[in-house]
């Protein structure tokens, strides 16, 4: 079979200038794997002015959907990277799930997501597509994203102070110096076994085949998923809506499955058959048997290397954690390694992107092993608990609590990050540090616009600046001040009466629907500080310079005020 | 301290004991197992602290292997209320 909908983009080798320069060259940053993970570190490092080399060993994007569900955070990430509307136009949105057992509905759920958000909770988008879009963006950043494709790594040098990689192009070998390497080359990294690192952590024997086919169908835009049902006896089914009429059907195997057998076309064809009828009319697009493991590295930094994506964490595919794990890890990872490259940061923050990251993977690890677990049970008696789960559901809405067929991807909150100051107490609710800006819709200059388009790249304190006469002078002071002290900072300043003299450089913002203030918790004066991707470090409901510019640093990784003097304890 | 309650809580034990064993006496295996599932999972959702639930959990797989304190503890209990 040959897909019918996609032709996938070859991007060209091209002879490396290396090899005409004795055969050695240095980057910044050179980043191992052009998938996802690796893609979008080429165009955020890029984007902020960081110099990298990605290398790749094949020569075009993702062969097959495989990764197929993006997620709200994942989304803004794309859209701070400058991609985001494409995704989102070429995406399916969907929001409601149903859940069948044998041949019944038990019930369906509605993400019901909150309005005023730029991104829905979730759009289905084939990886070639989104592979495909970096790329494009990046090639947009050609000047300092040098993608390099049928470029192997073969091996690499790991030292305290020094890394190197040593590059197999159909030309001959050449070696690149860099400060930083960022692995992202998948599941078996290569670089990983180059290196002796172990990944550790579960491994399961259920097989799975994924079955995208092509159809005009009159199935709605839902996620459905069946326990049990008479097409799959004893396994379940995900079937699930992606971009040009093409239907992912995901068919638990179980374990010792004769995979052989399960991928020959006649066979895959009576499976469908027997779960579409028939005389159903598709076409099928791309097949695909796969297991998967739960695990993770025990750290994601090794000297001057990085872990990041399936090459340092691994989870099993329901709750789509995978693809927006890694996503969301350079997310994190980015924004240090430009600090610490322009000599603006201690290595120190780099250590925060291990400590946060593995808090991510451990969530997310312990999250998909749970929705595994429900799926495929383990025992007869975890069977039993799972089928009278599903029997209460279809007529208690508690037991609906209980059923797990994924639980969607979110982003994890940075609990005790080393990077945060301790939360104002005064705060009642809002985003509180460690946990990424929610959106609102707000309007600048006249027209309309949302709130995390303003932030990213650069850290940013949203102001609070409804307020008046004399404490309008104070906090055009304070502001000034501040300025002039961290020139990095950028200023939004909500809702100032039209009267009042806003500092220059700032971006001042009207919040027509109340949902700023809201979203945030804010009164007149308070502000927040946001890291550049976004996430909140600080927050004051009376902030002075000094304890912002402390934030500030504490939040590039100097040593902060203790921990243990925690004012929400106080 | 533990937050379970170990401390005779019944409205009527005897009538409870009564419902549980003639709920089975006519059941397969089988069937009891499926009665006892479905049993833990509406009993738990009606205590819903997850901390309770976890030290009921601890406590009936410690029984089983009969070693710890809280086995002793529980064995205490019973023999205060005879």
């Amino acid at each position: 079979m040959k897909p019918s909908t996609y032709v996938s983009p070859v991007y060209p080798y091209r002879r490396p200038p290396e090899l005409d320069q004795g055969g050695q060259g240095n980057c910044p940053v050179v980043i191992v794997g052009g998938g996802p993970t690796g893609l979008t570190a080429a165009v955020d490092l890029a984007q902020q002015g960081v110099r990298c080399v990605l290398l790749d060993d094949n020569d075009t994007v993702s062969v097959g959907s495989r990764a197929i569900c993006f997620a709200k955070r994942t989304l803004e990430v794309f859209d701070r990277l400058g991609c985001g509307d494409r995704m989102l136009a070429k995406g399916v949105t969907w929001q409601v799930g149903k859940v069948f057992s044998r041949e019944r509905q038990i019930y369906e759920f509605n993400l019901l997501p909150e309005g005023g958000h730029k991104m829905p909770a979730f759009i289905n988008l084939q990886q070639y597509y989104v592979e495909q879009y970096l790329v494009e963006r990046a090639q947009q950043l050609a000047s300092l994203a040098d993608l390099r494709w049928r470029h192997r790594v073969v091996g690499v040098q790991s030292r305290p102070d020094t890394t190197r990689v040593q590059v197999r192009t159909e030309d001959g070998d050449y070696w690149l110096d860099c400060e930083y390497l960022i692995v992202a080359d998948g599941a078996n990294s290569d670089l990983r076994r180059m290196l002796d690192l172990a990944c550790q952590g579960q491994v399961f024997n259920d097989h799975f085949l994924i079955t995208d086919v092509v159809m005009e169908a009159p199935f709605p835009t839902e996620r459905w998923f069946w326990f049990d049902p008479p097409f799959n006896p004893n396994q379940s089914v995900l079937l699930h809506r992606q971009p040009d009429n093409v239907w992912r059907i995901d068919f638990q195997l179980g374990p010792g499955a004769d995979t052989d057998a399960a991928i020959d076309e006649s066979a895959i064809r009576e499976r469908i058959a027997r779960m579409l009828g028939p005389d159903a009319e598709y076409k099928l697009e791309w097949v695909s048997v796969y297991t998967f493991r739960c695990q993770k590295m025990d750290s994601f930094r090794h000297n001057r290397v990085f872990f990041a994506g399936d090459a340092a964490h691994q989870v099993s595919p329901f709750g789509a954690r995978g693809a927006n794990g890694g996503i969301q890890g350079i997310d994190n990872l980015c924004w240090k390694l430009v600090r610490v490259l322009r000599g603006e940061a201690p290595d120190a923050l780099l250590e925060s992107y291990d400590l946060e990251q593995q808090q991510t993977a451990r969530e997310n690890i312990r999250n998909s092993t749970r929705s595994t677990d429900f799926i495929t049970p383990k025992n007869h008696i975890s069977r039993v608990f799972r089928d009278c789960t599903l029997e209460l559901a279809e007529h208690y809405p508690f037991a609906r609590t209980l059923v797990n067929s994924g639980r969607l991807s979110r982003p994890c909150h940075y609990r005790g990050s080393p990077l945060s100051t301790p939360d104002d107490p005064s705060f009642g609710g809002g985003a509180a540090p460690g946990t990424p800006m929610p959106d609102a819709p707000v309007m600048r200059d006249g027209r309309q616009g949302w709130l995390l388009n303003l932030f990213g790249d650069q850290f940013a304190l949203l102001v609070d600046a409804r307020v008046s006469d004399s404490a309008a002078r104070r906090l055009a002071q304070t502001l000034g001040r501040l300025q002039r002290r961290v020139p990095e900072l950028r200023l939004v300043l909500v809702g100032p009466d039209a009267g009042e003299p806003a500092p220059a450089g700032s971006t001042v913002i009207s919040d027509p629907e109340g949902l700023v203030v809201r979203r945030y918790g804010l009164s007149p004066g308070a502000a927040y500080l946001i890291r550049p991707d976004q996430y909140v470090c600080a927050r004051w409901t009376e902030p002075d310079p000094d304890a912002i510019e402390t934030a500030v640093r504490v939040a590039l990784g100097a040593a902060g005020q203790p921990r243990e003097v925690s004012h929400a304890q106080a | 301290m533990p937050k379970l309650n170990l401390e005779p809580n019944l409205t009527d034990p005897d009538a409870f004991y009564e419902a549980l064993t003639d709920v089975h006496r006519r059941c397969t295996p089988e069937t009891s197992e499926r009665i006892n599932a479905r049993l833990v999972l509406l009993l738990a959702n009606h205590v819903g602290d997850v901390e309770v639930l976890r030290e009921a959990i601890e406590i009936a797989a410690a029984s089983d292997r009969r070693v710890t304190a809280t086995d002793a503890r529980t064995a205490e209990t019973h023999e205060g209320s005879r």
